[in-house]
């Protein structure tokens, strides 16, 4: 299975992606922001990072650049897109995802692990998991994730809430909601579900030793998944 | 011709800047203030001398870059 992670000026998790996607069986390319192509892929990863520097908006700069044209192509024709933290921000800049993420909720940084809630299995990212709950690593200035109300009762409508923060037994609510996501949304689906944005960081979870192996049973099943 | 033009958050997205920034002035004795929001400024030099042309090729990058319109509303102040 053939895989690009997209590197923007400013991006700092493309190559913790790549380590990632090729421990897993990928054969992964990076490719640069200002390439007009894409090589052939099964799955267009957006990584996280501070692209442009965060101006203006997270990932609004991002989310014009010369490769993203490619990458809308790719989503509309129904190619898998997953975007992560930073990438989450150029994907809902470039509205291949609704919503917006604001600035977190009491202002500060978040850099901590957290547990999210894997809600629709109906999908490529997420079908024959396993596991309901998965401990992820978040580290994130803006990651509020905010909608308007006609959204957000499109997005439910559609099932196209992908992960809710939680407790480590599955519970959803005020207290474990890191940073003022409406109903505690830490990642979301397109209505097509082949595109997903999401505040967590799975690349940072696939080294027993070091972090804990829930980005491993993530990437493992994706991978069969696509298969 | 320069045209400016202002962005500011919808009025039913929550601006925790604008809120801290509001405490803060209460600390400091501006006990008078209802609420602050804070929104973005630009302005920008345009190749165009017809006020109604850089008018509306300001307002065309308010809504394709400038302006999230999911949260964000945007005002074309002056041009001059």
């Amino acid at each position: 299975m053939k895989s690009s992670v997209i590197t923007f000026p400013g991006s700092n998790c493309d190559r913790d992606m790549d380590v990632a996607l090729t421990k897993f069986g990928f054969k992964n390319k990076m490719v640069w922001h200002n390439d007009q192509e894409l090589p052939k892929s099964d799955l267009i990863v957006l990584p996280g990072g501070f692209s442009y520097g965060d101006y203006l908006r997270c990932g609004s700069m991002a989310s014009k650049s010369k490769i993203m044209n490619s990458v809308i192509n790719f989503a509309k024709s129904g190619g898998l897109v997953m975007g992560i933290c930073n990438g989450f921000q150029i994907l809902v800049e470039a509205g291949l995802v609704p919503g917006v993420l604001l600035r977190n909720k009491y202002l500060q940084f978040i850099c901590k692990n957290v547990h999210v809630k894997v809600d629709n299995k109906e999908n490529t990212f997420f079908k024959n998991l396993d596991k309901k709950v998965l401990e992820f690593h978040i580290a994130h200035n803006e990651g509020n994730y905010f909608c308007t109300n006609n959204q957000l009762k499109e997005i439910e409508d559609n099932n196209q809430i992908a992960i809710y923060y939680c407790d480590q037994n599955g519970n959803t609510n005020d207290q474990i909601n890191p940073n003022g996501s409406i109903k505690n949304i830490a990642g979301i689906f397109n209505k097509e579900k082949n595109v997903l944005g999401m505040m967590p960081h799975p690349e940072r979870m696939i080294d027993e030793s070091l972090s804990g192996e829930d980005g491993s049973i993530f990437f493992k099943n994706l991978l069969n998944n696509i298969k | 011709m320069k045209v400016s033009a202002v962005i500011t958050l919808k009025k039913d997205v929550l601006d925790p800047q604008g809120k801290v920034i509001h405490e803060t002035l209460d600390g400091m004795g501006f006990n008078s203030v209802n609420e602050v929001r804070q929104g973005k400024y630009f302005e920008i030099d345009v190749k165009e001398n017809d006020p109604k042309k850089a008018k509306d090729l300001v307002e065309d990058m308010c809504k394709k870059l400038l302006a999230n319109l999911v949260i964000e509303n945007y005002k074309i102040i002056e041009t001059q």
